[in-house]
């Protein structure tokens, strides 16, 4: 294959690659594409309070099961002196067991826990109903009920309307003489036990779901119920509340049929009570915290894996290449002279440091001032690195001589100064002060003027924070810049510069 | 109007300087070959060999303390230049026309002593003017002495003449005329008239300063038109000869007219600039391209200039 073959496709390949990564990091693992976007991060605490008898004990909670809309970061038991299991069969639940214990206990469960990106719906549940098992009621009971079941057959016409029908009756939000009385007779039963007793008189198969709304610092809240009927063909969700289909919203699943919440052998009084803190995370801490805890080979071998100090050297260096993109533009499509060829690169890194205009005043000043020294040293006859190294030293007498007065004048912003590479100043005020004697000082000023342009458009570019955040935190970009400057590398094109340059060429 | 300007760029066959580098210095000057024109005593030596003319090599200082005899070398001197080994671009040239006394005579009749003649050299050594600011040589060669009926084309300075040489085949020429205002140096950006020269014929087609038509010298206020380069023959030919001398498929030579010696090579250059294009009003890449479709490339010298006459002669766009 030709070189330029080679080229595009190489160039071509990695900038495949690298919007590849990126794509896949921004769409599976969540990583922002903006700075500063915000994710939710909810801090679930659940706390076991009982009484001892001192019999062996043993206390089985149901823990939350993988739910499509939040994702677990974080798990926590923190349980001194009971040994600790978490048993999976059917379903998920933390085992603690105690030989003996007196009094109060309490044990806790922490769940850290995030909205995942996407808003879709649960999908229903896929599996089949038990067969429905017709509940016992006392005479009063059954009276209200089957009255009930009849007013909510004739309003309504399949599972689902019967649900909600029945619902409405029981929560009061129609009125029916039947739905306060069975209210009453069943003392102590919550409506949405009471309607899966109903549900089930009707032979329809229905069960509890018990969860938490998620919202900001709430204590000690007891597990929220909503109940689930199937209706021949799927799950349907209702609020006995609200009497509302579907999942309720912020509502975080715990609990979806089977047994109990707690099981508690050994004690009494036990209790299970929820607290709910929400914390806006950084959508970049989360997709970090999400992609670790499933272990992403591709953010596990990563600039995060290092210390953060060095992750801050890193930032910096991340941004070079954009400094060395614009050179490459500047130099090859618009043709622009600089003194140096990264030079202005360097520059740009220092004004990071010493901000923009300050930056500016102290770099012309500083080269200036050295030009002028510069020009009478070249009388002294001195050997080339003899006056280089006079010009170095010149360059750091300036820079103490400008930060000494500066800070005397109260400018503290001079004292930024010493964020000038040096050498790559003094090498500069010996390059323009040939330059000024074979070429003049228009030419000075032509390539100082060039190389400054460049550095401040490398600079902006550097410090835009979109820039900043996608350099950083998509370290793969740097295959995009690879491919785009191999693309420039052969590009054959006329330099804008150039247009002015040969205009004469095609003037009559 | 940007595209505009691109498209007639275009027809006109326009070599940019993107294009120039990557489309021909790269294909066709193999970097190792490089050193035989970048080093001026390798290039001597090797054009020796192949029979071209150039400068006679007086002395060559390598370190300081060679210049402990510099005295004893030039004062029998009346006329030479000395030049950084691989200087590019005619920076870090010192020319010296004449005597007196003690002093040696620019061009411009300034005089320097042997100590400022030493501190232009101890800078070259030093590598001000190498690529890279790589620790350099200098060279002391005899002086050229221009052909009276050409030194009308020059102002404190010689002219000298550009060939652009493509896979050994001639391609355009230029005279380039030092002004005042190019401070005797023929640097075309520098002020220097740049005239561009039928590359059969060696006759002049017009005259360019800082992108300017002019008629006459802004200095000497000699007519340009009726300028016809003289040994035009024995120019192209050597031209032609330093394609085999040196290997390099895309390169510049500079010529000197000497009185005695006639057409000398001053130097060549791996990297030769664009303006040539600006001189002849003709774009390069129309030239190269008509190269590049021949279907021999191993003719000799000889049958190389043969073929540029009988291809570039009928183009009408030289007018």
């Amino acid at each position: 294959m030709s070189p330029k073959g080679q080229v595009y496709l190489f160039a071509t390949l990695f900038m495949l690659i690298g919007l590849g990564l990126t794509a896949y990091k921004s769409a599976i693992l969540n990583f922002p594409l903006l700075p500063d976007t915000e994710r939710t991060v909810w801090d679930i605490e659940a706390k076991l309070t009982f009484e001892a008898t001192g019999e062996p004990l043993t206390l089985s909670l149901a823990l939350p099961e993988k739910q499509s809309q939040y994702k677990v970061l974080d798990e926590i038991f923190a349980s001194a002196g009971y040994g600790f299991a978490i048993e999976d069969n059917k379903q998920r639940r933390a085992i603690w067991t105690r030989r003996e214990a007196e009094g109060s206990q309490t044990l806790y469960y922490r769940l850290k826990i995030t909205d995942r990106s996407d808003d879709a719906p649960p999908p229903p549940a896929t599996d089949l109903p038990e067969t429905v098992i017709q509940p016992i009621w006392t005479p009063a009971e059954k009276t209200a009920a089957s009255g009930l079941i009849r007013a909510a057959t004739e309003l309504s016409a399949d599972p689902a309307s019967f649900t909600q029908q029945l619902l409405k009756m029981l929560s009061g939000q129609s009125i029916s003489q039947d739905g306060q009385l069975l209210m009453e007779a069943s003392r102590g039963d919550s409506v949405a036990q009471i309607a899966i007793k109903l549900l089930n008189a009707a032979e329809i198969p229905a069960r509890m779901v018990r969860g938490i709304y998620l919202e900001n610092r709430l204590y000690n809240q007891r597990a929220e119920e909503i109940i689930e009927i199937y209706d021949g063909k799927q799950w349907i969700f209702f609020d006995p509340k609200t009497a509302t289909q579907g999942i309720p919203n912020n509502f975080f699943m715990w609990q979806r049929g089977g047994q109990s919440l707690l099981d508690t052998i050994g004690g009494y009084n036990s209790r299970v009570s929820f607290s709910v803190l929400g914390n806006d995370i950084s959508a970049k801490a989360v997709a970090l915290k999400e992609a670790q805890s499933e272990a992403v080979a591709l953010v596990d071998f990563n600039i995060y894996s290092l210390p953060l100090d060095k992750q801050n050297i890193f930032k910096m260096l991340l941004l070079v290449p954009i400094g060395a993109l614009v050179v490459v533009i500047f130099r090859v499509l618009i043709g622009l002279k600089t003194s140096g060829t990264f030079m202005p690169v360097l520059i740009a890194l220092a004004f990071i440091q010493t901000t923009l205009v300050a930056g500016v005043i102290i770099l012309v000043s500083l080269v200036a001032v050295g030009l002028w020294i510069r020009s009478y040293l070249s009388k002294l006859d001195l050997l080339m690195v003899a006056r280089l190294g006079a010009v170095l030293i010149t360059v750091v007498i300036l820079m103490a001589g400008f930060s000494v007065l500066s800070y005397k004048l109260g400018l503290d912003q001079v004292l930024t100064i010493t964020f000038f590479p040096m050498i790559i100043i003094a090498w500069t005020i010996e390059r323009m002060s040939i330059i000024w004697e074979e070429d003049g000082p228009r030419e000075v000023l032509t390539q100082g003027g060039g190389s400054l342009i460049v550095s401040i458009i490398a600079y902006l570019l550097m410090t835009n924070n979109y820039i900043e955040h996608l350099t950083y935190n998509f370290p793969e970009i740097l295959l995009i810049e690879l491919g785009i400057i191999m693309m420039l590398g052969q590009y054959t094109g006329y330099r804008l510069t150039e247009l002015k340059r040969f205009r004469f060429l095609i003037e009559k | 109007m940007f595209w505009d300007t691109i498209a007639k760029f275009k027809k006109k066959g326009i070599l940019g300087m993107n294009a120039r580098n990557v489309a021909y210095i790269a294909r066709y000057n193999e970097r190792h070959l490089f050193p035989l024109v970048d080093d001026k005593l390798k290039t001597k030596e090797a054009a020796r060999k192949h029979h071209i003319k150039v400068p006679d090599l007086y002395g060559v200082i390598r370190y300081t303390a060679e210049m402990n005899d510099l005295g004893d070398l030039l004062n029998p001197l009346t006329g030479f230049a000395v030049k950084p080994l691989r200087g590019s671009g005619g920076k870090g040239i010192i020319i010296i026309t004449g005597r007196d006394g003690e002093f040696f005579l620019k061009p411009s009749g300034k005089a320097m002593s042997l100590q400022d003649i030493r501190h232009d050299i101890s800078n070259i050594l030093s590598g001000v003017y190498s690529l890279g600011g790589r620790p350099d040589t200098a060279i002391i060669e005899s002086l050229i002495r221009g052909r009276p009926d050409m030194l009308k084309y020059s102002f404190e300075g010689l002219s000298d003449i550009r060939v652009i040489v493509f896979r050994g085949f001639p391609v355009m020429a230029m005279m380039r005329c030092p002004t005042h205002q190019s401070d005797g140096k023929a640097n075309l950006h520098q002020g220097a008239v740049g005239v561009g020269l039928d590359i059969c014929t060696g006759r002049a087609i017009r005259a360019v300063q800082r992108n300017v038509l002019v008629d006459r010298h802004p200095d000497t206020g000699v007519d340009f038109s009726d300028l016809a380069i003289p040994d035009w023959d024995e120019i192209l030919m050597l031209a032609a000869k330093c394609y085999d001398m040196t290997g390099l498929g895309y390169i510049g030579c500079d010529f000197v007219l000497d009185e005695t010696r006639g057409p000398m090579i001053l130097e060549l250059n791996a990297r030769p600039g664009l303006a040539v294009q600006i001189a002849n009003g003709i774009g390069l890449k129309t030239r190269l391209e008509a190269i590049e479709a021949l279907e021999h490339f191993d003719l000799h010298a000889e049958e190389r200039v043969a073929l540029i006459r009988d291809k570039f002669a009928a183009t009408p766009d030289a007018a």
